[in-house]
């Protein structure tokens, strides 16, 4: 089993009902999307993040009504440095969509999805406590891992695997 | 270094209630677990998890390792089902890698993924059972228990931490009588599950602390971003086995037990009826079992049979580079989940091209599963929360990584 190349064309992903959605819903707040491996993910611009989930949770079609995962992977020294990824999942039609938000390297902030999904605490908790991203209008933003006073966001490329010493 | 201190906030307004604390030594909080409780009496006002306990950083220590060497870290997660847990690593780096497992390889990984889940689901019927008062029912769950385990070690060498997954297949071929074995078992095993049922389905004690209690609705459990069971027995039908199929499970005929009322004893049928399911996926991979290879052809990446690496320079070339340099995976990223006793267990995998994984996310059932706690439990007696920690089943150590 070959791999296929990767597609990140906007044009050709058009055929995909969740890349026409969003795009239909506001052009501006698609930033890109690729089409790799069977997944499609999409880049979302980063304040337009809770329009595009109500929308695609919204959609009578696509139905995307489970919030599965939120992580982060940290790409320093590029820039923008976070990228926070969201699996999303539809209990009707059973299919899996990523979408990301750019963060930069200073200060990364993004929308909290708790109004959207209560369950997305624990998630953005720990990408808080890992990462050091924010989530604006966080219910309770504290670490969830590590102790309270712990110096540093462990998973960031820049912190040693064993630790500071 | 200063002294670390755990998250101690729940602020009382008034004098009509008290924080009390449960755990982390608790022994029906199954783990770690603390759990914060504002009570009015009897009565719980508020109750807070605290997790972390457990965490031990495995997703950093994963982006240090080649990706060969993941595997065994990734049992350690979830110690009651530690093949699923290599089964989706497995997957997800597979995926990454294109690469196609022989049919027989597929077959094994499903028949001794669904003993994992006898074998946890068994853990979690004996412990939910005694807590709740029926210290019978968890010896006779951890006799079949033992058999599991003896299976496990027969296959791989380990009652626990199996690794038998590898990327590419599975390690070795099983040994000659292990499908004997494996028959004899699950042949008895349907007469256990009788015997379970009949010390618990219909025993009014058991079904009085059990019934109405830690109610959950399909909205909430939805929202709360439940999964596996609980999800199910709130009335949503996902099952990622038949839903997304993986490994070969659209080969394999079986229900998917749910339950529309959304309580511990719905939690109860919905775990009993997947113990029976298991066992039928059991006999269906014994009777089909295909002849082959239970690995895939791919000498970069799967390590050689001892003895053409003792017999043959080309294998013993390829065995030297995959130990000492690993193998390199092409850029991309997947999501790779998969249903696991507990629910959606997912893999996220990120690959930049070399011989290390760039980063390692598990998404595990028990993290998104302890949020319904306290949906469950507010406005609920005590004793109700030792009840609904046993029906969420969840594993610190999956938990807390």
């Amino acid at each position: 089993m070959a791999l296929e190349p990767a597609v990140t064309d906007l044009e050709q992903l058009k055929s995909h009902a969740e890349v026409a959605c969003l795009l239909a819903w506001n052009a501006a707040a698609v930033e890109g999307a690729k089409f790799d491996r069977n997944e499609l993910s999409i880049y979302v611009e980063r304040t337009a993040l809770r329009g595009a989930c109500t929308t695609l949770k919204n959609d009578a079609a696509l139905h995307y009504d489970a919030l599965a995962d939120i992580t982060c992977v940290d790409w320093l020294p590029n820039d923008p440095r976070f990228e926070v990824i969201y699996q999303l999942f539809s209990t009707v039609t059973k299919k899996y969509l990523r979408l990301k938000v750019r963060l930069s390297g200073d200060n990364p902030a993004v929308d909290s999805l708790t109004p959207i999904w209560p369950g997305a605490n624990f998630f953005e908790r720990e990408v808080f406590d890992l990462f050091g991203v924010r989530f604006n209008e966080h219910p309770n933003l504290t670490r969830i891992m590590m102790p309270d006073n712990w110096e540093g966001h462990p998973l960031r490329k820049d912190y040693p695997v064993e630790g500071y010493r | 270094m200063a002294e670390m201190t755990r998250t101690p906030v729940l602020d009382v307004a008034t004098d009509q209630t008290m924080v009390i604390n449960m755990g982390p030594q608790h022994p029906s909080t199954h783990g770690v677990l603390r759990l914060l409780l504002e009570i009015d009496g009897e009565t719980i006002v508020r109750i807070m998890p605290d997790i972390g306990y457990l965490h031990t950083g495995i997703e950093k220590t994963c982006e240090a390792k080649f990706y060969q060497q993941v595997v065994p870290m990734t049992d350690r997660i979830d110690y009651l089902c530690p093949l699923t847990n290599n089964l989706a690593y497995c997957l997800a780096v597979e995926k990454l890698l294109g690469l196609e497992i022989p049919p027989r390889g597929q077959w094994l990984r499903v028949m001794l993924n669904e003993l994992t889940r006898i074998n946890s689901h068994l853990v979690w019927l004996g412990t939910h059972a005694m807590d709740i008062g029926a210290m019978t029912v968890f010896l006779y769950c951890f006799r079949e228990r033992e058999n599991i385990l003896r299976l496990f070690e027969a296959v791989s060498g380990q009652r626990m931490m199996t690794s038998y997954f590898r990327i590419g297949g599975v390690a070795v071929e099983p040994p000659l009588d292990f499908f004997d074995r494996v028959k004899k078992f699950n042949d008895a095993f349907p007469e256990h599950v009788d015997e379970y049922e009949g010390l618990l389905t219909k025993n009014p004690i058991f079904v009085n602390r059990l019934k109405d209690v830690a109610y959950i609705s399909k909205e909430d459990a939805l929202a709360l971003c439940a999964t596996g069971p609980t999800l199910r027995a709130s009335g949503i039908d996902v099952d990622l086995r038949r839903d997304a199929p993986y490994s070969g499970y659209e080969n394999f005929k079986f229900n998917v037990p749910t339950s529309t009322v959304g309580d511990v004893y719905a939690r109860y049928l919905v775990r009993v009826q997947e113990l029976r399911e298991s066992q039928k996926i059991v006999a269906q991979a014994l009777e089909g079992i295909p002849e082959g290879s239970v690995k895939a052809d791919a000498p970069k990446v799967v390590l050689p049979d001892r003895e053409k690496m003792k017999t043959q320079m080309e294998a013993l070339i390829y065995h030297f580079k995959i130990v000492t340099e690993g193998f390199t995976v092409p850029e991309g990223e997947v999501y790779q989940a998969i249903e696991s006793p507990r629910g959606e267990m997912g893999y996220y995998v990120v690959s930049d091209g070399t011989a290390k994984p760039y980063r390692v996310h598990m998404r595990s059932p028990s993290f998104a599963n302890l949020q319904t706690l306290p949906t469950m439990c507010e406005g609920r007696l005590i004793a109700d929360v030792v009840a609904a920690i046993g029906s969420i089943d969840i594993v610190l150590g999956d938990c807390d990584r």
